[in-house]
C-alpha cells in the first residue's frame, strides 16, 4: 500500500474524541433535561452548519443564502404537516427530499463565475424564495406565518412521544437525525468522493486537468448539502410547529457562517463546535436585547478576521512571531 | 406611465450614486465589501442631524455629508480595510458583514429605530403636473445632480492623469506598481471618494428611499446587483445597470406589485448565469 | 489536530450545567411580557413598557398579598423568537400570565404555548379578529380592526364620499380593515376603486400611491401598523395627493399620537376612527397623559401605551378575584372584568374574549389649549362596539 493511500486510509479511523462526542451528545439529553429548548436550538444549527461545512469547506463555494434551503425545508414540513398527514418522520423525510431537488435544481447556478458572482447567486435565490413565501401567502400566511400546523406523535421502538412543551421530544428527536447525518456525512468525505472534492477546493484548474468531473461533484455536493439542511429547517418547523419568513432571513445564512468560522471548517465537527459556542454566547448577551447581540456579534467578527481564522484556532501560533 | 419612467430613473440614478463606489472599488481591490451600505446610512444620519441639530440648510448639508464620509473611508481603508486584501474572499465578506452589523446596532441604539425624517427645502417640494407627466421637483433635483456627477467622473476616469492610474491600477495592480504608479495611494483616494459619494447618495436618498438603522442591510442587495450587472471596469456599466434596475423596479411594482421585488432578483440571476461577468463589463485581465 | 476546539467545546457544554435553572421565589406573581423593543416596531415597544411602568407606578404591585413582577423581554418583531421567548418564560420562570404582542404574527406565534401550558395570554396590542380564536386562554386588551373600521366606512357614505381606494399592510389587521370597510362601504351605495395592498416590512408607498392617484378617487382609506404613518405621510403629500383634492381617511393607526405632532401640517383634517385618542376629553385621561408625558420626556401616549396600561389593570383585577391563582381561574375571572380606562368604557366580552369599548371619529386639528400641537379631536363617539366578525 502505497504511503498515501495509507495516509488516507488512516484519516478515516474513528479518533477517540470522535466517541467522546457522541456519547456527550447522547448524555446530554440525559443529564440536562431543564435545558433542552436551549439544546435543541444548538443541534439544529449544529445540523445546518455541518450542511455548509459541506459546502463550503470541502468544496470551496462562498453561498450567502445557504438559508434558502433551512427556509425551504421548514415550509416543506410544516406544509405537510398541516395538509398531508402530521407524522413526523414522513414530514421530515419529504422535506429532505424536495430541499434536495431544489439544491440539484440550484446548483446549476453556481457552476460559473467568480465567488462575487456565487455570492450574488446564491443571496439571489434566498430572497427569491423569500420574496415567493411573502406574496403566496394564501400557501404560506405571509407575512403573518404558517400557522395552524399540528404534529402528530413521535413513533420510535421506545414507544410514541408526543411533542412537550420542555422540548425534550423535540431534542431526543433531533440528537438522531445530527447523529444520522454527521455519520452519513462522514462516510462521504472520506470517500474518494470526499477527497476528490478537497482536490477541487484547493485548486479547480488542477482537479479538472487530471479528469475530475468538476461540475458533477459540485452539483452533487450541493445537492447533499442542501437536504441536510432541509432536515434542518424541518425539525425546527416541526419542534415549533410554525414555518414563518424569518427562516429565509440573510442574518440565518450569516449566523451559520460564523459559527463554522468559529468551529473551523473542513473537518466536519467545526459545526458542532461552533453552533454550542455561538448559542450559549447568544444566550447570554441577548438578555439584554437582541440589538446588543448583534454588536458585539460584528465586534467579534471583525477582530477574527482581521486576526485571522487560522490563528485564532491554534493558541500555539499566539506564540510563535508572525511571518516565521 | 411617463410619471413612472420618470420615477424610475431618478430611482436609478440614486442607486448609482450609491453603488458606483462599490463598482469601482470592488474592481480595483477585488475586495467584496457588503459595508458599502453603511457609509450611505452614515451620510443621510449627519444631513438629518446636521438640520435638526445645527439648523444648518438642507443643501450645505450635501457636501458636509460628502467630505464626513469620505474622511471616515480613507481612515477605515488605511487602518481596518487594507490588511483584509490579500486574505481569501471569504473572509472578506465576513469583514465586512460584521461591520455592517456593528453599523446597524450602534445606529440604532444612538437614533433609535425609527424611520428619520428628511426635511427637504420648501423650493424642493411638490411637482409641475404636465400635460402627460408628473415630475417631482425633488426627483428632478436628483436626476440632475447625479447626471452632473456621473459626467463628472468620466470625466476624471478619461482625461486626468489620476483616472488612467485608476484604470491602469484596475487592469493590473502588480504591473501599475512596477511602472511608478502609487497603488495604495490610489486605492485610498479612490475608497474615500466611493465612500463619500455613497454618503452624498444617503443623504440624498434619505426623502426617497427612507432612512433608518437597517438601511445597508436593506439595500445591499441592490448595490450589488447594480455593480454584478454593471461590471467593475467602467462608470458607465453601474450607470445603465442601476437605470435598469431603478426603472424595473419602480415599474414591477406599479403593474405587478403581487410579484415586486421577485422580478429584480430572478432577473439578476438570469444575468448571471448567462453573462458571469457582468453585462457591461470589457473583457480584462481575469479578476 | 483541532484540540483547541474541542476542548472549547467541552467546556462551553459544561458552562451549560452550571447554567441551569436559578433558585425561584415563591410567592412572587410573574408577568412576562414580550414586545418589539428593537427593529422597525420598536416604537410599539417603548410606548408598553413606559405605559406598564406608569401603571405599576401608580398603583403598587401586590395584590392578594403576593408581589407582582414583571419581565419584559424583546423579540425584535420576529415571530420565531417571540415564541421562544414565550415558551422559555413558561418552562423556565414560571410565568402566570403572557402579556404584550406587538404584532398579529407574534400573537399567532405564541397562542399554541398558551394552550398547551394553561397559561392566560393578554394580548394588548395586536389587532387581528382570529386571534382570539388561535386560543381559549388568550383574551385582548387592545381592539380589532373590524371593530374600529366600521365608524370610518359609515362617516364616509354619510359624507358624500362616493370612491374610494383602500390601501393595507397585506398582513391580519391590514386584511381585516380592508375587507369590514369594503363592506360596511359598499352597503352604504360607495364603490371601491381599488383595493391595493402594501408589504408589511420595508414599504415602498411611492409606486401604490401613485396607483390611487391615477384611480382620482373621493378619499383613500389607510391602514399602517403604527410606526409606519410617518412615511406614509410623507410620501402621500410628496405625490400631491392632497392638492389632487382625494381626502385622507383610515383608522386611528395611520394617525398615530405617538408620531401625529412630527407628521405637520399635512395631517390636518385627516378624518379617522379608533378607540382612543391622547386628547379624549376625560379626567381619568387627561391625569394619565400628563403623568405619562412626565415620565417619558414629553412622549405621548398612543392606543399601544393605553392597550398595555389597561392589559396590567385587566391582569390585576383578575389576580385580585383568583386571590392569586392562575390558569383557568385567573381566565375566568378576566373573562368578567370591566372598568373605566383612560380610553372611555372598558369591558371584556365574556364569549369572545374581545374589548367592549366605544369607538370615536375624530380629525386631526391643531389645539391652542394642548401647547397648539396636533391631536386628534374627537367628533363622534359610538358607543360600546363589539368585534362584528364574532357571533352576537
Amino acid at each position: 500500500m502505497s504511503a498515501a493511500l495509507a495516509g488516507l486510509k488512516r484519516d478515516t479511523r474513528w479518533r477517540w474524541w470522535e466517541f467522546a462526542l457522541f456519547a456527550a451528545l447522547l448524555l446530554s439529553w440525559v443529564v440536562l433535561p431543564g435545558r433542552a429548548l436551549l439544546l435543541n436550538e444548538i443541534a439544529i444549527l449544529a445540523l445546518f452548519a455541518i450542511s455548509l461545512d459541506l459546502v463550503l469547506g470541502y468544496a470551496g463555494i462562498v453561498s450567502l443564502g445557504h438559508a434558502a434551503f433551512l427556509g425551504f425545508g421548514g415550509y416543506a414540513a410544516a406544509l405537510f404537516a398541516k395538509l398531508v398527514m402530521p407524522d413526523p418522520w414522513v414530514g421530515l423525510g419529504f422535506a429532505v427530499a424536495v430541499t434536495a431537488l431544489l439544491g440539484l435544481l440550484t446548483s446549476v447556478l453556481i457552476l460559473r463565475g467568480s465567488d462575487l458572482t456565487r455570492l450574488m447567486v446564491t443571496l439571489g435565490v434566498a430572497s427569491i424564495l423569500h420574496e415567493l413565501a411573502n406574496k403566496m401567502d394564501w400557501l404560506t400566511g405571509g407575512a403573518d406565518g404558517l400557522q395552524g400546523v399540528a404534529m402528530g406523535p413521535l413513533i420510535t421502538p421506545f414507544g410514541r412521544f408526543d411533542f412537550d412543551l420542555g422540548g425534550r421530544v423535540a431534542y431526543g428527536y433531533t440528537l438522531f437525525v445530527l447523529i444520522v447525518c454527521l455519520l452519513l456525512a462522514r462516510k462521504v468525505v472520506h470517500s474518494p468522493f470526499g477527497i476528490s472534492l478537497q482536490a477541487l477546493r484547493d485548486n479547480r484548474l488542477r482537479a479538472s486537468s487530471i479528469g475530475l468531473s468538476v461540475n458533477l461533484r459540485l452539483v452533487a455536493v450541493y445537492t447533499l448539502a442542501a437536504g441536510i439542511a432541509g432536515a434542518a429547517g424541518a425539525l425546527l418547523a416541526q419542534g415549533s410547529g410554525f414555518a414563518s419568513l424569518d427562516l429565509f432571513d440573510f442574518h440565518r445564512s450569516a449566523d451559520v457562517m460564523l459559527v463554522l468560522v468559529i468551529g473551523g471548517t473542513g473537518y466536519l465537527y467545526g459545526g458542532i463546535f461552533g453552533a454550542i459556542v455561538f448559542k450559549m454566547l447568544e444566550d447570554l448577551i441577548s438578555a439584554w436585547t437582541p440589538q446588543y447581540w448583534n454588536f458585539w456579534l460584528g465586534l467579534f467578527l471583525v477582530l477574527l478576521m482581521l486576526i485571522g481564522r487560522e490563528r485564532l484556532l491554534s493558541p500555539r501560533s499566539w506564540l510563535r512571531r508572525r511571518g516565521a | 406611465m411617463l410619471t413612472l419612467l420618470f420615477d424610475g430613473i431618478a430611482y436609478g440614478m440614486l442607486l448609482f450614486l450609491l453603488a458606483v463606489g462599490l463598482a469601482v472599488t470592488m474592481g480595483l481591490m477585488n475586495f467584496i465589501n457588503l459595508a458599502h451600505g453603511a457609509f450611505a446610512m452614515a451620510g443621510g444620519y449627519i444631513t438629518v442631524l446636521l438640520m435638526s441639530r445645527a439648523g444648518v440648510p438642507f443643501l450645505a448639508t450635501l457636501p458636509i455629508a460628502f467630505a464626513i464620509t469620505a474622511l471616515a473611508g480613507a481612515l477605515f481603508e488605511r487602518t481596518l480595510y487594507r490588511p483584509m486584501y490579500a486574505k481569501p474572499h471569504l473572509d472578506q465578506v465576513l469583514f465586512s458583514i460584521g461591520l455592517v452589523f456593528m453599523a446597524v446596532t450602534a445606529v440604532d441604539y444612538l437614533a433609535g429605530s425609527q424611520q428619520q425624517n428628511v426635511q427637504i427645502p420648501a423650493w424642493l417640494q411638490g411637482r409641475f403636473d404636465l400635460q402627460w407627466i408628473g415630475i417631482g421637483k425633488y426627483r428632478l433635483f436628483i436626476i440632475v445632480l447625479c447626471g452632473a456627477l456621473a459626467l463628472t467622473l468620466q470625466a476624471l476616469l478619461t482625461h486626468t492623469r489620476f483616472g488612467s492610474q485608476l484604470r491602469a491600477a484596475v487592469d493590473d495592480s502588480r504591473v501599475a506598481n512596477g511602472l511608478g504608479i502609487n497603488v495604495n495611494r490610489v486605492f485610498m483616494l479612490t475608497f474615500a471618494v466611493g465612500s463619500g459619494l455613497a454618503g452624498l447618495g444617503g443623504a440624498l436618498g434619505g426623502e426617497v428611499l427612507g432612512l433608518d438603522p437597517t438601511f445597508p442591510l436593506k439595500f445591499m442587495i441592490y448595490f450589488l446587483i447594480v455593480v454584478s450587472v454593471g461590471g467593475t471596469t467602467t462608470i458607465t456599466g453601474p450607470l445603465l445597470a442601476a437605470l435598469l434596475l431603478g426603472i424595473a423596479d419602480v415599474m414591477g411594482k406599479y403593474y405587478v406589485p403581487k410579484l415586486g421585488a421577485f422580478i429584480v432578483y430572478t432577473v439578476m440571476i438570469i444575468i448571471l448565469v448567462i453573462r458571469p461577468q457582468g453585462l457591461f463589463a470589457r473583457t480584462g485581465s481575469g479578476k | 489536530m483541532r484540540y483547541a476546539s474541542i476542548l472549547r467545546g467541552a467546556a462551553a457544554l459544561l458552562a451549560s450545567t452550571l447554567l441551569c435553572g436559578a433558585a425561584q421565589a415563591q410567592d412572587t406573581i410573574k408577568i412576562g411580557v414580550v414586545i418589539p423593543m428593537t427593529g422597525p416596531f420598536a416604537s410599539t415597544g417603548r410606548q408598553v413598557d413606559a405605559a406598564i411602568k406608569l401603571y405599576f407606578a401608580q398603583n403598587g404591585n401586590t395584590v392578594a398579598g403576593k408581589k407582582v413582577e414583571v419581565i419584559l423581554k424583546d423579540d425584535a418583531g420576529v415571530a420565531d423568537t417571540t415564541r421562544r421567548l414565550a415558551q422559555e418564560m413558561v418552562v423556565n420562570d414560571k410565568v402566570t400570565v403572557l402579556a404584550g404582542f406587538g404584532l398579529t404574527p407574534l400573537a399567532f406565534a405564541t397562542a399554541p404555548i398558551a394552550t398547551q401550558s394553561k397559561t392566560p395570554m393578554v394580548v394588548s396590542e395586536a389587532a387581528t379578529s382570529a386571534i382570539t380564536d388561535k386560543s381559549p386562554y388568550i383574551v385582548r386588551s387592545s381592539f380589532t380592526l373590524p371593530q374600529v373600521t366600521m365608524g370610518i366606512a359609515d362617516w364616509a357614505a354619510k359624507n358624500k364620499i362616493k370612491k374610494v381606494v383602500t390601501l393595507v399592510s397585506d398582513y391580519g389587521p391590514g386584511i381585516d380593515a380592508e375587507k369590514t370597510f369594503k363592506e360596511r362601504f359598499t352597503a352604504a351605495g360607495g364603490t371601491i376603486a381599488a383595493e391595493l395592498r402594501v408589504p408589511v416590512a420595508n414599504p415602498d408607498f411611492a409606486p401604490f400611491l401613485q396607483r390611487v392617484r391615477d384611480a382620482q378617487p373621493d378619499a383613500v382609506f389607510v391602514f399602517v401598523p403604527s410606526g409606519i404613518g410617518g412615511s406614509f405621510m410623507k410620501q402621500f403629500a410628496e405625490r400631491g395627493l392632497d392638492k389632487a383634492g382625494i381626502k385622507l381617511i383610515g383608522t386611528g393607526d395611520v394617525v398615530d399620537d405617538d408620531l401625529l405632532n412630527d407628521m405637520g401640517d399635512v395631517a390636518l383634517g385627516v378624518v379617522s376612527s379608533h378607540h382612543y385618542s391622547a386628547a379624549h376629553p376625560s379626567a381619568m385621561n387627561k391625569k394619565f397623559v400628563a403623568e405619562f408625558e412626565k415620565a417619558n420626556k414629553g412622549m405621548r401616549p398612543n392606543f399601544h401605551g393605553v392597550g398595555a396600561y389597561d392589559g396590567m389593570h385587566l391582569i390585576m383585577e383578575g389576580l385580585k378575584a383568583t386571590k392569586g391563582e392562575g390558569g383557568d381561574a385567573l381566565l375566568a375571572a378576566m373573562k368578567n372584568v370591566s372598568f373605566e380606562s383612560p380610553r372611555g368604557p372598558f369591558q371584556i366580552d365574556p364569549a369572545t374574549r374581545e374589548v367592549i369599548q366605544d369607538v370615536y371619529i375624530r380629525k386631526v386639528e391643531r389645539v391652542p389649549a394642548m401647547g397648539n400641537k396636533l391631536y386628534n379631536v374627537e367628533f363622534e363617539t359610538i358607543k360600546a362596539v363589539k368585534d362584528p366578525t364574532k357571533g352576537q
